[in-house]
């Protein structure tokens, strides 16, 4: 490593300091599933368990819940699909309307979700679909599109054409140098864009409201229940269970992405799948280096 | 070389990837009709049809949308009430969008080149829970902790700090906005940094860069393309966001997407809902072509 | 090759936007649809009703207010009628209207429109008339609840009525010793910083509703009905209102927090934030001054398009019945619609009768101005009062 022993005590502080500033809030929602009140008030006046129960009962909340994670996995799903093949496309080629494929994906972000909710809301009217799962899986792939589209792009902008030219040179066609260089590459990246995406669904509420029919997703149902105040411990609650329910999948979607990866051309640490793409590697990363040096 | 010559295929899969390379129409066309059918068709369209309603308008006593083409919404966009909440929300944007940029960057440089294999692992996983506790009990926990007498006033009083009360003022919403969006500005970073190979860094370093000319010259520029990538994230949302402002906002807190939620629905004002949200679309547009002429995309 | 990129951007774009103009210009477009009622007459006046209540369709689409379709009332009804309960909640009244264009797009049965939506409802054409002998426990209801202005025209009653409240004056009891008498308290500079109104453009009939009595001149008797002028007042009174205020409250658990921690002491709220309040024993009382006060009703209303009407009938009659209306006034923590309820009230949690109001005499009532959708078209049957949009427009203004 390079860095001075100050750079790294002083980066360790200030990683301290984020991640305090990251959980501070989910401390207090923790602490506040077990407020007695209905009150969020500061301190805290009494303690309870009860919300437990009541959230374990509540039939609402389970079905707000499993309909949350099919829209999530799979408007998820379509989004790793369909944004790879656009970035993929606005990086690889040169087309009529280039420039602007790119504020089109960005629109479903910029805009207020009451917009691209009534939109959609409107276009499912006139072409007669009813409102479904399906709909709302229309609705979250669209933005979740996005966030795969600029992971994917950024990390592609990244990436040197020289491998695929030193792939060629090996005598390996398209869909191989795909599979054994392109998709190790990206690995991370469509990871962390999948991550990112399904958050982003099991959290968006207002396009949901618009596309769903008569049915709640949870971020829905928590609106609901925190307009009146009357379930706040029991939002807290639930929150804190799916909190606890995602560190499994999320730890597991962070060692396949952390683990060393394709990137750094001196982790000679990482074992690769096969000598072909070892040698490409190899080949291509003399040249990896970006240019403008 | 031999594992290449036994794995070289000869059948369908080489002539098709050859008959391909030979026609990169039809390659663009394969890899982009997909995903641009679906945007341009579902999305596109029925957007498009809402927003040229920006240039119609609502008789407000018939409730009649009258299709013809006038220009008095954006007469109605174009006063101080308005542009006076345009300006904010671009304001708070891009004020949040650098307030990530500085709390991702040396985080994610930590990440990506200090931490050992676990702690990145670790350090992954942290960044990425919040995002999976609802946004909305978020922003409510920041009520808490932000209004009279809440928790953070009350950690003041602690080191001895007078009561702090910034509830529900437009410093609230920056602070909540920030921490929300933190996430999607790391990961980014996150990735950008992890592509610099070390030799680049010792090769500064000979060249006799210090810490901060090295992370000024070299790790910035190459994090850049992460950089703006995350900030497409965190400048959009928060253009789009009206629920932070609704439940963490003041008075004189409104956003663009607050005003058109509010002509939407009852007020049966679409046009007019329909014109301001052209704003966000040309800001964004404005924004990534000088994201583009920067040359941040370029940085490969 | 540069600038041929510059121009794919252009061109792409102006392309898009070119052929979309052409194409709406012929076609009526998707979001309009619904909306294109005319002023005075309601375009789902002649539509039929039915004269019984036929078999169950098996299911019931209802976009209401969250609290409104509990387990505790749901369960009891799907066993009783097979109609299996689907509820959506929206945010505000506002989506409410925008989920039902187009008659309700054939996914929803009934709406829970509150009395600043019905109107727009109606005369969008999104409802259809109902059909009140077929709802046995309306006879019940409170005489000024049956066919109230804001959900019947002409005598064609567009819903149900089902619960109500009034906006009351909510204070601190330790900075005001005795009950305000006035509404003037929330205009003073007294209580600089420390004064919440609701974020919703009807609050300007509240400060009408003020001036009516305060500057008799204006000559306000309808609040929602206001000429020019009198909107013009009104507005000045709200921005001039503005600096006194610390935030304008978009949910009930909003104000709840804001006089919990003290942040404000004094503001319009429901009575349901008062019986919140007093139960964690927050020192706050409410009351209706002297002027009078806006108040909200929440109407059952019948999608013009709605595909399962017998089990829509079914449940107005259900919700209307006397048990039901004082589960749900004790849950949600509003006043039932239904004169019998008050009894069961107490039965559930004693006292909350009285604390929802629910045994006031008529005399208390009519104190109370109810929401309705502001149009264009006054009583007198000219077209010079303010219309809802201008409300909007004018509401962006004060809260800046």
């Amino acid at each position: 490593m390079s860095e001075t022993r100050a750079t790294r005590i002083g980066l360790r502080i200030w990683v301290a300091a984020v991640l305090a500033f990251l959980f501070v809030p989910i401390a207090i929602i923790v602490l506040y599933a077990f407020n007695s009140s209905n009150i969020q008030a500061w301190p805290i006046q009494g303690f309870s368990t009860k919300w437990i129960s009541i959230a374990w009962h509540d039939p609402q909340v389970r079905s707000a819940l499993w309909l949350s994670v099919r829209a999530g996995l799979l408007a998820t799903a379509i989004a790793l699909v369909l944004g790879s093949a656009a970035a993929f496309g606005v990086h690889r080629f040169r087309f009529f309307g280039r420039e602007a494929v790119s504020l089109l994906l960005v629109l479903p972000l910029a805009l207020p979700g009451i917009i691209t909710g009534i939109a959609l809301n409107s276009a499912f009217q006139y072409v007669g679909i009813n409102l479904s799962l399906l709909t709302i899986v229309i609705g979250h792939a669209t933005f979740c599109i996005v966030v795969v589209y600029n992971n994917v792009l950024a990390r592609l902008r990244r990436v040197s054409g020289s491998l695929y030219e030193a792939a060629a040179d090996l005598g390996a066609h398209g869909f191989f140098t795909f599979r054994t260089i392109t998709l190790p590459m990206l690995s991370t990246a469509l990871i962390s864009g999948a991550l990112l995406a399904f958050a982003l669904s099991f959290d968006e509420v207002i396009v949901t409201t618009f596309t769903a029919g008569a049915q709640n997703t949870l971020p829905i149902w928590i609106f609901g229940a925190i307009r009146l105040g009357q379930q706040l411990p029991e939002v807290n609650v639930v929150v804190a269970a799916v909190l606890l329910l995602t560190v499994i999948p999320v730890g597991v979607a962070a060692r396949l992405t952390g683990g060393g990866g394709v990137t750094r051309a001196s982790a000679a640490a990482a074992p690769r799948r096969s000598g072909f793409a070892r040698g490409a590697r190899v080949l291509g990363a003399g040249s990896a280096e970006p240019p403008g040096l | 070389m031999s594992t290449i010559r036994e794995e070289r295929p000869m059948g369908g899969m080489a002539r098709v990837s050859a008959a391909l390379w030979r026609r990169t129409w039809l390659r663009a066309s394969l890899t982009l009709t997909p995903p641009l059918a679906w945007f341009l068709v579902i999305y596109i369209a029925s957007l498009a049809l809402m927003l040229v309603t920006a240039f119609w308008t609502v008789n407000p006593f018939t409730n009649v949308l009258e299709h013809s083409w006038t220009f008095t919404n954006f007469d109605q966009l174009f006063t101080s009430t308005y542009l006076t909440i345009i300006a904010r929300t671009l304001e708070m944007a891009a004020l949040v969008t650098v307030t990530d940029a500085v709390i991702a960057l040396p985080f994610a440089y930590y990440m990506a080149r200090v931490a050992s294999p676990r702690g990145r692992q670790l350090l992954f996983t942290a960044v990425l829970l919040p995002l999976w506790a609802s946004y909305l009990a978020r922003v409510y926990a920041w009520i808490v902790i932000l209004q009279k007498g809440g928790t953070l006033s009350w950690a003041f009083q602690q080191v001895g700090l007078g009561p702090v009360n910034i509830g529900y003022t437009n410093t609230a919403m920056w602070l909540v906005f920030s921490y929300i969006w933190l996430p999607f500005m790391i990961v980014p970073v996150y990735g950008a940094l992890e592509r610099i190979p070390d030799s680049l860094l010792e090769a500064s370093g000979d060249l006799g860069a210090r810490a901060w000319r090295t992370a000024r010259s070299v790790i910035v520029p190459l994090a850049l393309p992460g950089i703006i990538a995350g900030s497409i994230f965190t400048f959009s949302l928060t253009l789009g966001d009206f629920i932070t402002p609704l439940l963490v906002g003041g008075t004189n807190s409104q956003f663009i997407g607050n005003v058109i939620y509010d002509n939407i629905g009852t007020a049966n004002n679409l046009p007019f809902a329909a014109t301001l949200s052209l704003v966000p679309i040309v800001i964004m547009g404005v924004y990534l072509l000088g994201a583009r002429a920067s040359g941040a995309f370029e940085a490969l | 090759m540069k600038p041929r990129r510059r121009h794919g951007a252009a061109g792409a774009l102006i392309a898009a936007a070119a052929v979309a103009m052409a194409v709406v210009s012929i076609i009526p477009s998707a979001a309009s649809a619904g909306r294109v009622a005319a002023g005075l007459s309601v375009p789902t006046a002649n539509l039929p009703v039915p004269s019984s209540i036929g078999k169950g369709e098996g299911k019931l689409n209802l976009i209401a207010w969250a609290g409104y379709a509990q387990p505790e009332w749901v369960k009891p009804f799907e066993k009783q009628t097979g109609c299996q309960v689907n509820a959506k909640y929206p945010n505000t009244s506002s989506d409410m209207v925008s989920l039902m264009a187009n008659g309700g797009g054939g996914q929803y049965d009934l709406v829970s429109a509150s009395g600043d939506a019905d109107l727009r409802l109606i005369y969008a054409g999104d409802v259809r008339p109902v059909n009140m002998a077929l709802i046995p426990s309306w006879k019940q209801l409170y005489p000024f609840l049956q066919s109230p202005s804001f959900n019947t025209i002409a005598g064609k009653h567009y819903g149900v009525s089902f619960e109500f409240g009034p906006n009351v004056l909510l204070y601190n009891t330790k900075t005001f010793k005795t009950a305000p008498t006035s509404w003037s308290v929330i205009y003073s500079n007294k209580y600089k910083g420390q004064v919440t109104v609701p974020d919703n453009p009807i609050q300007i009939a509240d400060a009408a509703l003020y001036l009516s009595k305060s500057q008799p001149k204006l000559g306000i008797t309808d609040p929602y009905e206001l000429t020019q002028p009198q909107f013009n007042a009104a507005v000045a009174l709200l921005k001039s209102e503005h600096p006194l205020i610390k935030k304008y409250w978009d949910a009930a658990s909003q104000e709840i927090s804001l006089f919990q921690s003290g942040t404000t002491v004094v503001g319009a709220a429901w009575p349901y934030q008062e019986t919140t309040l007093a139960a964690d024993k927050a020192p706050v009382a409410s009351t209706i001054p002297k002027e009078g006060a806006t108040g909200w009703a929440d109407t059952w209303m019948l999608a013009a398009k709605a595909p399962d009407p017998n089990c829509a009938y079914k449940w107005m009659a259900y919700m209307s019945t006397p048990q039901i209306q004082a589960e749900d006034a004790d849950s949600y923590g509003e006043t039932p619609a239904n004169t019998q309820a008050c009894a069961i009230m107490d039965k559930i949690a004693k006292g909350s009768c009285a604390g929802y109001h629910a045994n006031e005499p008529q005399s208390y009532f009519n104190t109370i101005k109810f929401w309705k959708t502001p149009l264009g078209t006054c009583d007198n049957g000219k077209n010079d009062c303010v219309p809802f949009q201008s409300w909007v427009t004018a509401w962006t203004q004060i809260i800046g």
